[in-house]
């Protein structure tokens, strides 16, 4: 970070990152994912990080994060990829054919990316979805715009990480999961972890 | 969990070099993994498209040729297609008389086949429809979920608005008989063991000897409830009970029974499971018009089985037994 301004390298970074957390955790995604749904949620996601990072391109943050979703929305597959591609395309359209952004614009780009994957997934508060930990992040980046960056990254991924955590007593209303009921109750969300990630990665690239 | 598979990574495109080779009369993209109809797209037909993730087959590129599919897209394995499948194969099928796009309602199919459309319309002029089937009892269908999930009746549909299509019927009477079929189909699945996912390596969930899960699906999730393991024919009564009640089905109704495997369960226990459908149907005044037994949506090598019936009227039972020429189905020809 340059004076509170997040970089296009920072920006390759940060998707760097997220791809390297979700290599590490991929067998507990997926593990998340067999309790509750199909049990390919890590192997999904690092199928389709890869596939970013060994495609990253682009001269501007925007064109950078569209190659990205777009990369997804071809290589993830199931809810995932739909999910994960219009968030970072969403992000994209938000962020624009810039260098750089400050904090409030990217807050602001985190913000449409989350509308996106509500438009696409119709997800509400606590469904038990990646919602339930974006949202939390994207609201205190929101708050925190003029802490500092580094501040505002650190507060929204343990933001992230709570929402995540919340998701075990949740009942799940989305995906797979809804076809358990009560069952769902006492497990973890893989899609909130993973999205508890992709904030984490964040505050360690971009912090 | 012994497989007879080289890498679980190649297990998707690996089948489909042997479809490919089984088949000379299906044309297969090995790149796309789509299974085409070797003669699409046929001018003036309506071209039917479905697909979804591997794992189920023969469903559905086993239901591609003359008289079911133009083409089925594979995903992964329990993963559906992504939209660049989809879009391709939209394209490559019409005929000129559009496209209808076959969806099981799961979050993941839905929202990739919804991708593909809106980029057929931004892309291409052809006209696309999508029906959705969701026939699952055992799934409460309200806000709360994601509602009830495609199961068996997918199969049927597939079938029987595959001779619609071909008998040169419009893309809008193609789509309402789609619908029609499915708003007139009722299925319900147990499993005696789980399944093991290539990847994964070992099963998706535990079953002890003596249990059953019941109301699963047909991607090795568990199902709604676990209970003792019982005989044929109260598993019989178990899956038709809900099923006969929620349509409803009524005396002096005629169905399509079919008695689905879901990949472990060997046929002489369907064929014993389907005495116990057609007794119990029989009980009810119901006519099983005609019958389908074997697995044919399957959830990998899960053993168990589902139990699909579908009211028929005479127009549905002429489309079901007019001619079709696929790989696993196939009659009249």
């Amino acid at each position: 970070m340059a004076g509170g301004r997040i970089t296009l390298e920072e920006l390759k970074g940060w998707l760097a990152e997220f791809a390297r957390l979700i290599a590490e955790h991929r067998a507990q995604l997926s593990e998340l994912d067999a309790a509750i749904g199909d049990g390919d949620h890590g192997t999904n996601m690092d199928r389709g990080m890869q596939a970013v990072v060994a495609g990253m391109s682009g001269e501007t943050i925007g064109d950078l994060v569209k190659q990205a979703g777009m990369t997804l929305v071809s290589t993830v597959g199931g809810a995932s990829g739909p999910l994960y591609g219009t968030f970072f395309l969403r992000f994209a359209g938000s962020a624009g054919a810039v260098g750089e952004l400050d904090a409030a614009q990217f807050a602001a780009a985190m913000r449409a990316g989350l509308d996106g994957i509500v438009a696409r997934g119709k997800a509400e508060p606590a469904d038990k979805t990646m919602f339930d930990a974006l949202a939390p992040a994207v609201q205190a980046l929101e708050t925190g715009v003029a802490d500092g960056l580094a501040d505002t990254l650190r507060a929204a991924a343990e933001a992230a990480d709570k929402g995540r955590d919340a998701t075990i007593e949740m009942l799940a209303r989305k995906g797979r999961a809804s076809y358990l009921g009560e069952r769902s109750i006492g497990h973890q969300d893989p899609g909130a972890t993973s999205a508890a990630l992709l904030v984490r990665a964040a505050a360690s690239a971009l912090g | 969990m012994k497989k007879l598979i080289n890498d679980p990574a190649d297990v998707v495109v690996e089948a489909l070099l042997g479809v490919a080779a089984a088949h000379p009369e299906l044309r297969v993209d090995h790149a796309n993994k789509i299974v085409y109809r070797g003669n699409a797209p046929r001018p003036g037909k309506v071209g039917l498209i479905s697909g979804g993730g591997s794992g189920h087959e023969p469903l559905h590129a086993g239901f591609v040729g003359p008289g079911m599919l133009d083409a089925a897209c594979c995903g992964e394995v329990f993963t559906s297609p992504v939209p660049d499948q989809l879009l391709a194969a939209t394209k490559a099928v019409d005929g000129g008389a559009g496209v209808l796009h076959i969806v099981k309602n799961y979050t993941g199919d839905v929202m990739n086949f919804e991708m593909a459309a809106e980029l057929a319309a931004a892309e291409t002029g052809v006209e696309v429809v999508s029906v959705v089937t969701d026939d699952d009892e055992k799934v409460q269908d309200s806000t709360w979920t994601a509602g009830r999930r495609g199961v068996g009746v997918t199969v049927l549909l597939e079938k029987i608005v595959g001779a619609a299509a071909e008998a040169g019927r419009p893309l809008k009477e193609v789509a309402d008989l789609a619908r029609e079929v499915n708003a007139n189909g009722r299925s319900m699945g147990i499993a005696l063991t789980s399944c093991t996912v290539p990847a994964n390596g070992k099963p998706t969930f535990e079953l002890g000897e003596a249990e059953m899960e019941v109301g699963v699906g047909i991607h090795g999730e568990p199902g709604r409830s676990r209970q003792p393991l019982a005989p044929a024919r109260d598993v019989a009564a178990l899956l038709l009970e809900p099923i006969l009640d929620d349509l409803p089905f009524r005396s002096g109704d005629r169905v399509i029974a079919f008695v689905n495997g879901l990949g472990g369960t060997p046929l002489i226990e369907l064929y014993l499971m389907y005495a116990e459908v057609a007794r119990i149907l029989s009980s009810h005044g119901i006519a099983p018009v005609r019958s389908l037994v074997g697995p044919y949506i399957t959830s990998l090598d899960m053993a168990g089985c589902s139990v699909t019936l579908l009211k028929v009227t005479d127009e549905l039972l002429r489309l079901w037994d007019a001619p079709v020429n696929t790989p696993a189905l196939r009659w009249g020809v």
